[in-house]
C-alpha cells in the first residue's frame, strides 16, 4: 500500500522520461568522410560524363525529331496572366460559359458583352503561328508530316481538361452564346479543322500553351516528326519552313525561334547537368585528397608532440 | 510600561525587542495574551520586503527579437527592392502592358502611388514567410514539453519528502544554461539549519563524540556513549562545564507528545525514544549545546517558576533559580545567565565567541584552550567559549539594581544595559569551549565546486553573522585555504581613525587595486577561474556597509562607489554578503543584474526571506526545505535539495540552451532559404508577385514538412551525454554568454541559408534553360519549377538537421524520415486528385511528372549534395582550439580528435 502511494509521487522511471532513450550517435569522422567523398566524387564524375556525352550526342537530325517553338522576353509567368483563366470552363462546366470568373477580366466579355470561352489572358494569347516543313528534293517540295499527338501531358489531355458535353452531337452547339477569344482566328471548336477530336479544350497545342512556362525565355513542343520517311530522323538535305505569321512579338521586344531537336533519356539537350556533375564530382575528389593531406600532416605534427 | 493593578503599587516593566511578536508566532504555554499591533499594512516587514512580480524573459527571447528585427529589415528591403525594380522595369516600352496581358479598366485608372503601395504590400505578403511565425509555436511547445523532463527526472526525487522537482514556469528552461551569477542563501540552502554538537574542550582537554551520526562511522549509537580522549580534565571542572551548558541558554523544553509537529523541525535525531524531548530556541546552536550536554549526562529538564531543573549524571535533579538573562547581542557576541544554586551560591555563566570571551578571562586559561578553538574554527565549526564567575551577595545586589535601572531607562537604554553587562562579565574564569557544526546540505561542497568550475560566480547572501557565514563558506569550499579575503565590514571600517565614509573609499580603492588592477588580465569573453595558482579573492561585505556603498554620503560620487564595488566583486570567485535584510538581497541581485553585460543571475533559497531575491533574479530557484513553501511558490523552479542544482544547471540547463538555440537558428535559416528562391523568382517574372511554390506548399512547409524533426531535435538532442556534462563542469562555459545566439553564429546560419537559397534557385534555373526535361520531349512549366525547388528545399533542410543531430533516438528517426516520407506522400496525394474546391488545379500530376524525369532526379540529388557540402566540410575541418581542446572535441565531434581515433 505504502509503496503504491510512493510510486505515484515518484516520477516514472522510463527511458523516455529520464532522457535515456537508446540513441545512435553518428560521428562523421575522416574515416567515413574521405572515402565517402571519394566515392561520391567518382560516381558523380561518372554520371557527369554520361550526361555530358548524352547531351552532346543529341543531334538535330536523328529521329524522332522534336519540333519546338521558342519565345523570349515573353512573360507567361506574370501573376495576373497566370490567374487569368477559368478552370471550370476548361473542365467543361457550361455554367461558367455564361459568366466567366472575374479573374479572366479583361478577357471575360467581348464588345457585345458576350462571354468569351475560353476566357482569360492565357487562352487569349494562345500561340497561333503555324508551320509547314518541306524537304526540297530535286526542286520539288515534299511535305514533312508533323505529328501533333502526344505533345501535351497525358493527364492534361485525358483528365484535367474536359470539353463540354456535346449538344445535339455537335461541339459547336455547346459553345452557343459564347464568343471566341479576341485574338483567335477561329473559335475553340474549330481549332483543328483536320481532326475533329483535336478541338475544343482538348486541342494539344492549346494544352501545351496552357501549361505556363517558368521563365520568360521558354520553348514549347510544337510537333513531333514520327511518321513516314522521317521517323528515323530528318535526312540531310535542303528544307524549307513555311511560317504562317500571326503572333505579335515585336511590340514587346520579343523573339521567336524554331528548334529542331531529338531527345534522350535525360530530355532535351542540356549541358548544364553534365557539367554540374563533373564539377561537383571533381570537387569531391579534390576535397577528399586535400582532407587526406591535411589529415596526414596534422597527424604527423601530433605525433611529433 | 507601567502596570496598574487595583490595590497595588504600580509596577514598572521594560518593553524591548524581545517583547515583539513577529509574523508567524504561535502562542503556547498560555491561553491568551494581550497585545498591541505596532506595524500594520504597508509598514509591516512583509509588505516592505515584498516585491512586485515582474514578467521574466529569457536572454534567448531577447536574441530572437533581435534576429526578428534583422529579418524584418530583410523582408522590408526585399519588398522595397522588388517594388522599385518593378517600376523601373515597367518604365521600359512595352513591358508594362504587353498585348497578351492587358489591364482592366479599373487597374488603369488606379492612382500610380496607390498601385506602388499595393505592390509593396503584395511583396510583403509574398515574402512574409521569412518571418518564422511558426517558430513561436514550436518554441512554446518545446518549452512546455521540455519542462516535463525536469519534472520527470528521477534524480531530483527526494525520498525524504517524497517529491521531485517542480517547474513553475516553462519560459526559462534555457536560462538555466546561461547562469553567470548564483546568489545563494546560507541557512537552509547551503546548510541544513540543523546544528550538531561535535566536540568540546574542557580546561584544555578535548572531548569528542566520535559517532555523531550513526551513518557517519558505521556503528550505531546505543546509549549515547561518550568517548573521552585521555587524559581527562578533573571531574569537577567537567561537571561545571556541563552545568554551564545546561544553564546558559534560553531554550525551552517541549514535552514529548504535545504538539509534535511544531517542534520537531528543531529537534534532531535523539538516540533514545524516552529522551524524545523537544527543545525550542531562537538559535539552533543553543539546542545543539543543550543536546550536547545531554549526551554527556546532564539533561536540561525545563524552566518552571524561574527555576531551571537539571538531571545530572547521578540521575539527581538539581534546581537553580534563574535570576537574570543577559541576552545575546551581536556587538557583545556573548550571553550570560545569573543563577542561584540551592545552597545559595550565585553563579554567572557566560558563553560567547572566543574574541569576546578571551579578553575577559585570565590569560593563562586562554592559552590552553585557544589552540582547540582555532583548530575547530578552521574546520568550519561554530565555536563558543564558556566561562563562569562566582558572585558574592554584595556583588549581586549591585548587579541587580544596576540591571533594573538600566532596563527601565527610557533614554540610552541599550547603552546603559551594555555597560552593565560589560561590567558584570569581567574577571571570569574560562572553563571550556564547544564546537557545533551546522551540517552542510548533502554534497553542498561538490555542488558549489562544480558550479564554480562551470564559470559561475557564487554569492552567498545571508542574514547570519559574518563568522558563521565565513566558516560555512570554507566548509563549502567556496573559500579555500589560499583565497585572499577582502573584508568590507563594519569592523574593518572602524579600524581606522578616519571617518567611515573615507575609510570605505580607501578600502574600496585598495581592494580594487589588489583584485582588479594587479590581477592578470582575464581572457575576454570567457569567464575564467584562475586555475594555475594565481591568487583567488573572496570578498566579504555586510549589510551596513552595503547600505553605505549603495547610498554613499552626500557629495560623494555615487557611481564611483558602486562601480568600484562591482569591479571588485566581479574579480572575486566568491562574494559573501552577511547581515543582509531580505530586500537588500534583492538589491544586490538587481545591481549585478543591471551591471555591464547584464549577466544572467540565479537565486536559490528556501525561506520567505529569500522570496524577494528569487523574484528579482533572472531565474529563481526554491528549495523545498523545512521553512515553508513561500520560496517554492514564488520560484521558477523548485528542487528538493541543493545538490540537485548541479544537474539542473549543468545537464538540463546546458541541453535546453543548446536545443533552443539551435531551434531558433534553424528556424530562421530554414525560412530564409525557403523564401529566397521566391524572391529571386521575382527577377524572372517581371516582379509580378508570382509565387514560386504552390499555396499548399507555402502553408505546409512550416507546419508539416519541417516542423516535426526540429521539434524532436529540440526535445531530445543530447549533443554531449548527460554524464559527461555532469563530470566536466567546464563544458558549461562553452555556451556561456549566449554563445550560440550571438551575431556570429547568426551570420553563419544566415549565410548558409542564402547560399542554399541561391543554389536551389539557380540550379533549377539552369536546368530550365531547356524545359524539355522528359524523355518524351514534353516541357515542364512554372509549377514544376517550383516543385523541384521545393523538393530540394525540404530534403536539404531536413538533412541539414539530420547532420546536426548527434543523438538519434527512434523518435528522431521517425520524425526526420517520417517528415520526408510525408512530404512525398502529400505531394502525390495533392497532385493526384482534382480538388473540387480549388479554382485552379495547378499541381495536378506535377509531382508525379517531375519524378518521371531523370533530369529532375539528378538535379535534385546534386543540389542537395552541393548545398550540404560546405556544411560537411566545415564540420570535418573545424579544428578544436584553445587549451580545453580535449573537452571541446566532444562539442564538435567532427574534429581531428575523432579523425585520429578513427584512423
Amino acid at each position: 500500500m505504502k509503496n503504491e502511494g510512493e510510486s505515484s509521487e515518484r516520477p516514472d522511471n522510463t527511458a523516455f522520461t529520464q532522457q535515456r532513450l537508446p540513441a545512435w550517435q553518428p560521428i562523421l569522422s575522416a574515416g567515413i568522410v574521405i572515402p565517402g567523398f571519394l566515392i561520391i566524387g567518382l560516381a558523380f564524375i561518372g554520371i557527369g560524363i554520361g550526361l555530358f556525352l548524352t547531351s552532346q550526342t543529341i543531334q538535330v537530325l536523328e529521329g524522332p525529331v522534336f519540333f519546338y517553338y521558342g519565345l523570349s522576353n515573353y512573360y507567361q509567368n506574370f501573376r495576373k496572366y497566370g490567374v487569368s483563366t477559368d478552370y471550370y470552363q476548361l473542365s467543361g462546366d457550361t455554367q461558367y460559359f455564361k459568366s466567366p470568373q472575374d479573374s479572366c477580366s479583361p478577357y471575360s466579355y467581348d464588345s457585345q458583352n458576350k462571354p468569351i470561352v475560353p476566357c482569360g489572358a492565357i487562352a487569349n494569347s494562345f500561340f497561333n503561328d503555324t508551320f509547314e516543313l518541306y524537304q526540297i528534293i530535286n526542286g520539288t517540295k515534299k511535305l514533312v508530316p508533323l505529328d501533333g499527338k502526344g505533345i501535351a501531358w497525358w493527364t492534361d489531355y485525358n483528365i484535367k481538361y474536359r470539353n463540354p458535353t456535346l449538344v445535339n452531337g455537335s461541339l459547336a452547339n455547346a459553345f452557343d452564346g459564347t464568343s471566341k477569344p479576341l485574338n483567335w482566328p477561329r473559335p475553340a471548336y474549330e481549332l483543328d479543322l483536320t481532326d475533329q477530336n483535336n478541338n475544343g479544350f482538348l486541342n494539344q497545342d492549346f494544352l501545351v500553351w496552357m501549361r505556363r512556362a517558368a521563365l520568360p525565355q521558354f520553348r514549347k513542343l510544337y510537333r513531333r516528326i514520327t511518321e513516314g520517311d522521317y521517323a528515323a530522323g530528318l535526312p540531310a538535305g535542303n528544307y524549307s519552313l513555311t511560317v504562317h505569321y500571326n503572333y505579335q512579338v515585336l511590340n514587346f521586344d520579343g523573339q521567336k525561334k524554331i528548334i529542331f531537336s531529338n531527345v534522350s533519356w535525360m530530355g532535351g539537350k542540356n549541358d548544364f547537368l553534365g557539367i554540374a556533375y563533373l564539377v561537383v564530382g571533381s570537387l569531391c575528389v579534390v576535397m577528399s585528397v586535400v582532407m587526406l593531406i591535411v589529415y596526414a600532416k596534422f597527424k604527423f605534427s601530433e605525433d611529433d608532440v | 510600561m507601567h502596570i496598574y493593578k487595583p490595590e497595588q503599587e504600580p509596577a514598572v516593566r521594560s518593553l524591548g525587542p524581545e517583547n515583539l511578536l513577529l509574523k508567524g508566532a504561535t502562542l503556547k504555554n498560555t491561553k491568551k495574551i494581550y497585545g498591541v499591533s505596532v506595524y500594520t499594512g504597508m509598514e509591516t516587514k512583509m509588505a516592505l520586503n515584498y516585491q512586485g512580480k515582474s514578467q521574466k524573459r529569457s536572454a534567448v527571447e531577447k536574441s530572437i527579437n533581435a534576429f526578428l528585427c534583422v529579418y524584418l529589415c530583410i523582408l522590408i528591403s526585399k519588398a522595397v527592392v522588388c517594388t522599385t525594380l518593378k517600376y523601373v522595369w515597367q518604365s521600359k516600352e512595352g513591358q508594362d502592358e504587353p498585348w497578351y496581358n492587358q489591364k482592366t479598366q479599373k487597374e488603369k485608372d488606379t492612382f500610380m502611388y496607390l498601385k506602388m503601395f499595393t505592390d509593396f504590400l503584395s511583396f510583403m505578403v509574398l515574402f512574409n514567410f521569412i518571418i518564422p511565425v511558426s517558430m513561436y509555436v514550436t518554441v512554446e511547445m518545446q518549452k512546455f514539453f521540455g519542462s516535463f523532463f525536469i519534472k520527470w527526472d528521477n534524480d531530483f526525487f527526494d525520498p525524504e519528502i517524497k517529491e521531485g522537482a517542480l517547474v513553475n514556469t516553462s519560459d526559462l528552461n534555457e536560462e538555466l544554461g546561461q547562469v553567470e551569477y548564483v546568489f545563494t542563501d546560507k541557512t537552509g540552502t547551503l546548510t541544513q539549519n540543523n546544528m550538531e554538537f561535535i566536540e568540546c574542550c574542557i580546561d584544555g582537554f578535548q572531548y569528542r563524540q566520535r559517532d555523531v551520526r550513526s551513518e557517519l562511522d558505521g556503528f550505531t549509537v546505543t546509549d549515547g556513549p561518550v568517548h573521552k580522549l585521555q587524559p581527562k580534565a578533573g571531574v569537577e571542572k567537567e561537571e561545571l562545564f556541563l552545568r554551564a551548558l545546561c544553564l546558559c541558554h534560553t531554550v525551552q523544553v517541549k514535552e514529548a507528545g504535545s504538539e509534535e509537529t511544531l517542534g520537531d523541525r528543531l529537534d534532531g535525531m535523539l538516540p533514545k525514544p524516552e529522551e524524545e524531548r523537544g527543545f525550542i530556541a531562537s538559535s539552533p546552536d543553543e539546542v545543539a549545546l543543550v543536546k550536547g550536554a545531554m549526551k554527556y549526562g546532564f539533561t536540561f529538564l525545563g524552566l518552571e517558576n524561574k527555576k531551571m531543573k537539571i538531571r545530572n549524571r547521578q540521575n539527581d535533579i538539581e534546581e537553580y533559580s534563574l535570576l537574570h538573562v543577559l541576552n545575546f547581542d551581536p556587538v557583545r557576541r556573548r550571553m550570560s545567565v545569573i543563577v542561584q544554586t540551592r545552597s545559595g551560591e550565585t553563579l554567572l555563566f557566560c558563553k560567547g565567541a572566543d574574541s569576546s570571551i578571551f579578553p575577559r578571562v585570565r590569560p593563562e586559561e586562554v592559552d590552553r584552550i585557544r589552540l582547540h578553538v582555532e583548530r575547530n574554527a578552521t574546520e568550519g565549526y561554530r565555536t563558543l567559549c564558556v566561562a563562569y564567575k562566582q558572585l558574592t551577595a554584595e556583588e549581586y545586589m549591585v548587579a541587580e539594581t544596576g540591571l533594573q535601572d538600566a532596563r527601565l531607562a527610557l533614554q540610552d537604554r541599550e547603552e546603559k544595559l551594555m555597560a552593565m553587562y560589560n561590567q558584570l562579565e569581567t574577571g571570569m574564569s574560562l572553563i571550556g569551549a564547544t564546537a557545533v557544526e551546522d551540517r552542510l546540505q548533502e554534497e553542498a561542497a561538490e555542488t558549489m565546486e562544480a558550479l564554480q568550475g562551470a564559470g559561475m560566480k557564487i554569492w552567498v547572501l545571508t542574514g547570519d553573522k559574518m563568522e558563521t557565514a565565513k566558516s560555512t563558506c570554507y566548509a563549502c569550499r567556496l573559500f579555500q585555504r589560499g583565497t585572499e579575503l577582502l573584508e568590507l565590514t563594519v569592523r574593518t571600517l572602524e579600524d581606522g581613525r578616519s571617518k567611515r565614509e573615507e575609510r570605505l573609499l580607501e578600502l574600496l580603492r585598495d581592494y580594487h587595486k589588489r583584485a582588479v588592477q594587479d590581477a592578470p588580465p582575464v581572457r575576454t569573453g570567457v569567464v575564467t577561474r584562475s586555475w594555475c595558482g594565481s591568487q583567488e579573492y573572496g570578498f566579504i561585505i555586510d549589510g551596513a556597509t552595503l547600505t553605505l556603498v549603495m547610498n554613499p554620503p552626500r557629495d560623494a560620487d555615487a557611481s564611483l562607489y558602486r562601480s568600484l564595488f562591482l569591479q571588485i566583486c566581479q574579480n572575486c570567485t566568491t562574494v559573501l554578503c552577511c547581515r543582509m535584510a531580505p530586500l537588500q538581497k534583492a538589491q544586490i541581485v538587481k545591481m549585478v543584474k543591471n551591471s555591464k553585460g547584464s549577466p544572467i543571475t540565479l537565486s536559490i533559497g528556501d525561506g520567505a526571506n529569500d522570496v524577494s531575491m528569487i523574484l528579482e533574479a533572472h531565474v529563481g530557484i526554491g528549495i523545498k526545505g523545512k521553512e515553508g513553501r513561500q520560496a517554492v511558490r514564488n520560484s521558477d523552479y523548485a528542487i528538493p535539495k541543493l545538490k540537485h542544482l548541479k544537474k539542473l544547471l549543468l545537464a538540463h540547463g546546458h541541453l535546453y540552451y543548446v536545443r533552443i538555440a539551435h531551434l531558433v537558428q534553424y528556424f530562421f535559416y530554414k525560412n530564409l532559404c525557403f523564401i529566397l528562391p521566391q524572391f529571386l523568382y521575382q527577377f524572372f517574372c517581371g516582379y509580378s508577385q508570382q509565387p514560386l511554390y504552390d499555396a499548399a506548399y507555402l502553408t505546409m512547409y512550416n507546419i508539416c514538412f519541417t516542423s516535426l524533426p526540429i521539434l524532436a531535435y529540440s526535445l531530445l538532442e543530447q549533443h554531449i551525454c548527460i554524464e559527461i556534462l555532469l563530470d566536466n563542469a567546464t563544458l558549461y562555459r562553452e555556451i556561456a554568454k549566449n554563445a550560440m545566439l550571438r551575431w556570429r553564429p547568426f551570420l553563419y546560419w544566415t549565410l548558409l541559408g542564402i547560399f542554399q537559397g541561391l543554389m536551389f534557385f539557380f540550379g533549377v534555373r539552369f536546368l530550365f534553360s531547356n524545359p524539355a526535361l522528359q524523355d518524351n520531349g514534353q516541357v515542364f512549366g512554372n509549377w514544376s519549377y517550383g516543385t523541384i525547388v521545393f523538393t530540394v528545399l525540404v530534403f536539404t533542410v531536413t538533412l541539414k538537421l539530420a547532420l546536426d543531430t548527434r543523438h538519434w533516438t527512434w523518435l528522431n528517426h521517425s520524425a526526420i524520415w517520417g517528415s520526408l516520407a510525408f512530404y512525398v506522400f502529400f505531394s502525390f496525394f495533392w497532385g493526384g486528385i482534382i480538388w473540387p474546391f480549388l479554382k485552379q488545379q495547378r499541381l495536378y500530376f506535377v509531382f508525379a511528372n517531375m519524378l518521371s524525369s531523370v533530369s529532375a532526379w539528378l538535379v535534385i540529388i546534386i543540389l542537395i549534395l552541393l548545398s550540404l557540402l560546405p556544411e560537411i566540410l566545415l564540420m570535418v575541418l573545424r579544428k578544436p582550439r584553445g587549451p580545453l581542446s580535449r573537452q571541446t572535441a566532444a562539442v564538435t565531434p567532427l574534429s581531428y580528435k575523432h579523425l585520429k581515433e578513427r584512423c
